[in-house]
């Protein structure tokens, strides 16, 4: 009961973030990539999905993966208020996926992209969509940004123009923070910004349970 | 002259590679002397680079690649004429061998342009366009080649959907070449008229989209070249180039005729059949430099396999896929395979040599291969 109590203690005070209304994106293989909302009962197949590349040190994914897999972590534990994940399935399997959270009701905090399925720009598309809930669903006027590896800063940086704003201190800590502005997101988004609604039942489906991956092109030989 | 064979080839797969310049180059090297089945006895190394003054602050690569392979004293020289610096080497190398200067020869090329973002990359390779009439006013060679496109669509007939066909080959191809930087199938039907195509195959150069444009890539590709009358000292049956043919164009684009008209593309070309004495008819399949896909188009039409503005119509009924009549960039071509610049040219040889013996992987060997051709292009159609 004194546990309960504590707990309850050390958990944030949440508030119910607006739903992000699934959708399909036909990536360049033809293949489909189902966007849906993670909820936490979703958060161990995520985590295992994460872990293998926590030993990764291409392209950063170790300093990022270790980060979502924290940042993750900490909102299936109830150690982070307002944290959403959104995730990118093909066939039911993770190919990508953003976390962020809210700062208030006009601020909100991107955390991490972080994607396993290579060379069809899904981590682009996820960004995107991050992006899209915050501007569109969550009504925001503007998205804190860093970038951790020279990749992220290509996509998000110099793709979306993102403002300079060094003087603002991201959660992540240090990393020269960047805002996209509701004007530069509106510019943006007829370029960067797709997919389609609703999803079929059938499609979505597909998406009702996550799988892990069993093989990750950044780990050769990797079987699950 | 004396006549030239290949009797050694080696690839490196193009992509990112995280090894310095010369190490990849010295590994395909290698790769190319045990194809071959020797350990020395090169007279001559020709190396083809364009960036390792300015990307990677190297100069003197050659001497370096020879130390790197201890093949000291041999004759060592860097080649740099831009995009088509491969196909330069390949042929300085055949001219030291048929002058009867030397009887072996290393042809390298190499670059590493991954560290660059793509916007450096190419600011990069627009250096070698005109300083003050073109460079100074921002054009660069995906600018070059849009505007080459709308023009030739409004003139021929091209669409979108071709060039798109033309990519969804490449990428089939490039699926099932070891060596290829990008080998992810796409489809036509993503790519093209999709409602998310716009997204995920933006424009890049209107009416040029992403899918139209190679990778940056790393990569390196070597060639051992030998006097054909000591071509049964080697452990591979030699490949003897039938003919190899440069021209050039003007440097500004705006002092040509037509700029429809790659009239160096056909210059090189219609050299390299005299001297072969063959014909477009004779060509089983061809690697042609498809840095943007209006080109594969476009040079297709000037070495003479399909008629001005007909080559739209080979597209439609497959005739360039490996199972057509006329495969064109089996290897999946700079679209998929990548574009390391100062290696493009030797990888195209290499690519033919591979078909030639009839050594490439199912599912993209060409049937019958007789007569190979390569194109290989610099800047917009400067220097073949």
């Amino acid at each position: 009961m004194i546990i309960d109590e504590l707990e309850k203690r050390l958990r944030p005070v949440e508030k119910k973030l607006p739903p992000y209304p699934p959708k399909v994106i036909t990536l360049a293989s033809g293949e489909k990539m189902v966007v849906r909302q993670a909820t936490r009962d979703d958060g161990p197949v995520l985590l295992e999905t994460v872990r293998p590349l926590i030993d990764v040190e291409r392209d950063f994914y170790d300093v990022v993966a270790a980060r979502v897999y924290s940042e993750l972590l900490g909102w299936y534990r109830y150690r982070v208020a307002d944290e959403y994940c959104l995730v990118g399935t093909i066939d039911g399997v993770i190919a990508s996926l953003v976390n962020g959270r809210t700062v208030n009701e006009t601020t909100g905090m991107s955390y991490h992209t972080i994607t396993i399925k290579r060379g069809l720009r899904c981590g682009a598309q996820m960004f995107a969509a991050k992006m899209e809930y915050h501007f569109e669903y969550l009504k925001q006027k503007e998205v804190l940004i860093v970038a951790e590896s020279p990749i992220g800063y290509k996509r998000w940086m110099i793709e979306y123009q993102l403002e300079a704003r060094p003087q603002v201190q991201h959660e992540l800590g240090g990393v020269p923070t960047h805002v996209l502005t509701e004007p530069l997101y509106q510019a943006a988004k007829p370029r960067l910004v797709t997919g389609q609604r609703p999803v079929s039942p059938q499609l979505l489906a597909t998406a009702d349970e996550f799988i892990a991956p069993s093989e990750y092109p950044q780990i050769p030989g990797f079987k699950r | 002259m004396r006549n030239v064979g290949i009797v050694g080839i080696g690839h490196i797969k193009f992509g990112k590679l995280e090894f310095e310049l010369v190490d990849i180059m010295a590994w395909t090297a290698l790769e190319a002397m045990k194809d071959a089945g020797i350990e020395n006895g090169i007279d001559q190394v020709f190396v083809s680079n364009m960036g390792g003054g300015i990307i990677n602050r190297q100069c003197g690569i050659a001497s370096a690649l020879v130390s790197n392979l201890n093949l000291e004293p041999a004759m060592a020289e860097l080649v740099e004429n831009g995009p088509a610096s491969g196909s330069s080497a390949v042929k300085l190398g055949y001219m030291a061998i048929a002058s009867g200067l030397a009887n072996v020869v290393l042809v390298t090329g190499g670059e590493t342009m991954r560290s660059l973002n793509g916007w450096q990359a190419t600011d990069f390779v627009a250096t070698l366009l005109h300083p003050e009439a073109e460079y100074n006013y921002g054009l660069t060679l995906p600018a070059f080649a849009g505007m080459f496109t709308r023009l030739y669509m409004e003139k021929y007939g091209l669409t979108e959907q071709h060039l798109a066909m033309i990519s969804v080959k490449n990428h089939d191809n490039a699926a099932l070449n070891p060596f290829a930087h990008v080998r992810l199938p796409v489809t036509l039907e993503a790519i093209y008229g999709n409602p998310d195509a716009n997204v995920i195959n933006p424009y890049m150069a209107e009416p040029l989209r992403i899918y139209d444009m190679c990778p940056v890539s790393d990569g390196a590709a070597s060639l051992i070249l030998c006097n054909m009358d000591i071509a049964n000292r080697f452990r591979k049956k030699p490949i003897r180039i039938a003919g190899i043919g440069q021209a050039t164009d003007t440097h500004c684009v705006h002092n040509r005729k037509d700029p429809l008209e790659l009239t160096a593309v056909k210059g090189a070309s219609e050299k390299a059949y005299k001297m072969a004495g063959i014909g477009p008819k004779e060509i089983s399949f061809a690697e042609l430099h498809d840095a943007f896909s209006i080109l594969e188009v476009a040079e297709s039409e000037e070495i003479g396999l399909f008629e001005r503005g007909k080559a739209k119509n080979a597209i439609e009924l497959g005739e360039t896929r490996v199972t057509g009549r006329i495969p064109i960039n089996s290897s999946g071509g700079l679209k998929a395979k990548g574009h390391p610049v100062g290696a493009t040219g030797v990888s195209q040889i290499h690519e033919l040599v591979k078909q030639l013996r009839r050594e490439a992987e199912p599912g993209r060997q060409v049937k019958e291969p007789n007569y190979g051709l390569a194109i290989n292009f610099g800047g917009h159609a400067e220097e073949n």
